[in-house]
């Protein structure tokens, strides 16, 4: 295996190269978000009003319009994902005792970003509502006092908020499942096609030995990809691991039983090449992508869905991994993660050593 | 010319009718990830776990909790006698905020007018974490002008008036469901996939068995190679992608609100450029085992993370944004997103169409190039 040089570069490369783009990718926070202004009412009030929006950070000032019709372009392109539409008598209205009305128009097509960017806007207006209340009250010279309240958050385990810190332990552990079935779930198929298999079953190499021997190379191969990617995480982006970090390898060592086991299994059942890969992406890593939790909460899927998920090794993985890098869990808190992980492991190493068997037979 | 494009064709189908259990997964297992994804992702943050102490007890305090009762975005877990049970429940993942009303905070509320409500936040997913503070404080704000009202009126007899009358309006998907914004990025995600690693091993294969050779010795010209091996998975694609909108319209309710040959037009684009990474890759690579990492390193996490999926490219650092340019996927999704959602036409997206046919392009060169009988192409 050591002879494959290209495939041994590219093991130990992508895993690190990747997390560098991904990690810096990989971010849902929501700022700056592009603002079509069409102020009809040009007053010194209306622009105080507009200028709250850009001094929140939240909102940046893409454009200035006189026009509905205008407002349309900018959204249908996409170059804004928000207008702020302020009326004539905006101004006067205010001054007065009167209403104002405003518009806010949404880019809904992001449902994430739309959701975000009208929590801070009613927040804004909001604010500024109460201030003039204030304003009007004491003017008319009532002695009196609205209530208000401020909400003092303290956040746990993730204070600053960034969604940085909860991906990059979760791009981390999509690398090691991608990278270790990669490995295997070719390793058995392509003897088979080459013919080389039938050499081995007449040595007297027993298949479970078999699977061990081929099983312990990629562990080690897995261990030093592991290595790299929390020295990148670490050095690059400045996430550490508040629990153990004999812990973390242990259970990634665990986590790999699981992996590099599936990968072995589709490739005991698989007739050529082609189908090992297509087994291995459409039914394996693609739900482990898409249905572990790295995005997407599995309490928001439907309950078949849900009950589907506890078949993935990454759901576990996950658990363990952002409890080890965010809340500093220790193995009190991540046992029941772990064990089913072993479980699930021996139970698949198993299945493929069987079908190995009945193939010998 | 034609004729021999066309036996290559007729082989490479017959190679794939005769595997016809990697032909079923072909044509149907994306259609099924997309039933099972489209159902199971989502980015609404409704029913968040939550857990209130209210150290009080008063009507003034019970009626501030109702109002959390009664909200859709949030769970009702527990009710908690002591402040200090919310960091096992936190530490365990059972909720994900906690509320604190404070011991005096009806007199607090009433006299002072003014009253500190603390909220401990489980911030790990920092996304649902951000979303979660926004409606706790919208909920907590609702009730402060609530009762502002009620006590000028009791205080002034007067009727508080709106300042600013604020109405917020949604464009192309009022309801904000997330399903209208990612199931356009999943089938851009399983489209991907499927159209690339149905071609990464077409050339590879051959290599790998030897019959390469006999290919390079017959009089069939490299173009006619590459593009007769493309044919059949342009189909093949095609009519999965069919299969994606169709199933996207039944079951996630999202229709086209643009022109359907604009869409089939910038589908087939899409299409072409994939199969074109998918044949480059297999051009490039020169064992089966090679080309299947090199396709799947660069397609699933690239196509789920780069193209604009979930993560809004325009937040990226500005060289990664550059790197996205390098995928097909960001710009298929822009203009997918567009003529489904928005119903725009060519007009807003033709720069992505245009970066589509050029992606497909110079893929599709270089492989004929990397095939060209000569000391390069030879070197096996």
């Amino acid at each position: 295996m050591r002879r494959d040089f290209r495939m041994m570069r590219l093991v130990f490369a992508a895993p690190v190269l990747q997390l560098l783009v991904l990690g810096y990718a990989a971010t849902m926070d929501v700022r700056e978000i592009p603002t079509v202004i069409c102020d009809l009412d040009r007053s010194a009030e209306s622009r105080r009003f507009l200028g709250e929006f850009f001094q929140s950070g939240y909102f940046t000032a893409k454009a200035q319009v006189d026009s509905l019709d205008a407002v349309d372009r900018y959204l249908d392109d996409g170059e804004a994902s928000i207008a702020l539409l302020v009326p004539r008598d905006f101004g006067d209205q205010l001054a007065g005792s009167g209403t104002a009305g405003m518009a806010v128009i949404v880019d809904g097509s992001d449902s994430n970003v739309a959701v975000t960017a009208l929590n801070y806007a009613s927040q804004i207006v909001g604010t500024y509502s109460e201030r003039i209340i204030m304003r009007r009250l004491e003017r008319s010279g009532t002695q009196f006092r609205p209530v208000t309240s401020r909400v003092q958050a303290r956040v746990w385990y993730n204070p600053e908020l960034k969604s940085r810190d909860f991906m990059v332990p979760g791009i981390l552990a999509q690398l090691l499942m991608l990278m270790t079935m990669m490995l295997t779930s070719l390793a058995i198929v392509k003897e088979k096609e080459r013919g080389t298999l039938e050499q081995l079953i007449v040595t007297p190499v027993t298949p479970v030995q078999l699977i061990l021997g081929k099983l312990i190379p990629f562990i080690l191969i897995g261990f030093i990809d592991i290595a790299l990617v929390v020295l990148t995480a670490r050095l690059l982006f400045g996430i550490r691991v508040r629990g153990s970090v004999a812990l973390l390898f242990g259970l990634s060592g665990v986590f790999l039983l699981s992996t590099l086991g599936l990968g072995l299994f589709i490739s005991s059942i698989s007739r050529n090449q082609q189908q090992a890969m297509m087994t291995a992406i459409f039914f394996v890593m693609m739900p482990m992508i898409m249905l572990s939790g790295f995005v997407f909460p599995i309490e928001n899927m439907p309950k078949l869905i849900q009950f589907f998920t506890y078949l993935l090794p990454l759901r576990y993985y996950f658990v363990i991994i952002r409890g080890l890098f965010l809340k500093g869990s220790t193995l009190a808190e991540l046992w029941d993660q772990a064990a089913i992980l072993l479980v699930f492991g021996i139970a698949i190493l198993g299945l493929a050593a069987q079908r190995f068997r009945k193939r010998l037979g | 010319m034609i004729r021999r494009i066309y036996a290559i064709a007729k082989k490479e189908f017959r190679q794939i009718y005769r595997d016809i259990r990697s032909l079923a997964v072909l044509l149907l297992l994306p259609i099924f990830l997309l039933v099972m994804f489209g159902y199971a992702i989502s980015l609404d943050v409704r029913h968040i776990p939550i857990a209130v102490y209210d150290a009080q007890n008063s009507a003034e305090s019970r009626r501030l909790v109702d109002e959390f009762n009664h909200s859709e975005y949030f769970d009702l877990r527990y009710h908690l006698s002591d402040v200090r049970e919310i960091d096992a429940l936190l530490d365990r993942g059972r909720i994900r905020a906690a509320l604190v009303i404070p011991r005096d905070f009806s007199r607090l509320m009433l006299r002072d007018r003014s009253c500190e409500v603390q909220v401990l936040l489980d911030g790990s997913n920092s996304t649902s974490a951000q979303t979660a503070l926004g409606y706790i404080e919208a909920v907590i704000l609702n009730y402060c002008s609530g009762l502002t009202d009620r006590e000028l009126l009791r205080f002034a007899g007067v009727q508080v008036t709106v300042p600013v009358d604020y109405r917020p309006r949604v464009w192309y998907n009022p309801e904000l469901h997330s399903s209208v914004f990612l199931v356009p990025g999943l089938v851009t995600f399983i489209m991907l996939i499927s159209a690339v690693i149905s071609t990464a091993l077409s050339i590879v294969r051959e290599k790998e068995r030897g019959t390469m050779e006999q290919i390079l010795v017959s009089p069939i010209r490299p173009a006619e190679l590459i593009v007769g091996k493309t044919i059949p998975y342009v189909i093949i694609s095609l009519a999965v992608s069919f299969g994606v909108l169709a199933v996207s319209h039944l079951l996630f309710g999202v229709t086209v609100k643009g022109s359907y040959p604009v869409l089939f037009l910038v589908i087939l684009l899409f299409l072409l450029s994939c199969l074109g990474m998918g044949i480059l890759i297999s051009t490039l690579t020169q064992s089966q085992h090679m080309a299947f990492t090199l396709s799947a390193l660069l397609t699933i996490l690239p196509a789920f993370i780069l193209s604009g999926f979930v993560f809004p490219i325009r937040n990226m650092p500005v060289v990664i944004q550059a790197i996205t340019y390098l995928f097909p996927g960001r710009f298929f999704l822009a203009a997918l997103r567009s003529v489904i959602i928005k119903g725009t036409g060519l007009a807003s997206f033709w720069k992505e169409a245009l970066a589509l046919v050029a992606f497909g392009a110079v893929t599709l060169t270089f492989s004929i190039l990397r095939m060209k009988p000569g000391p390069r192409g030879r070197r096996k």
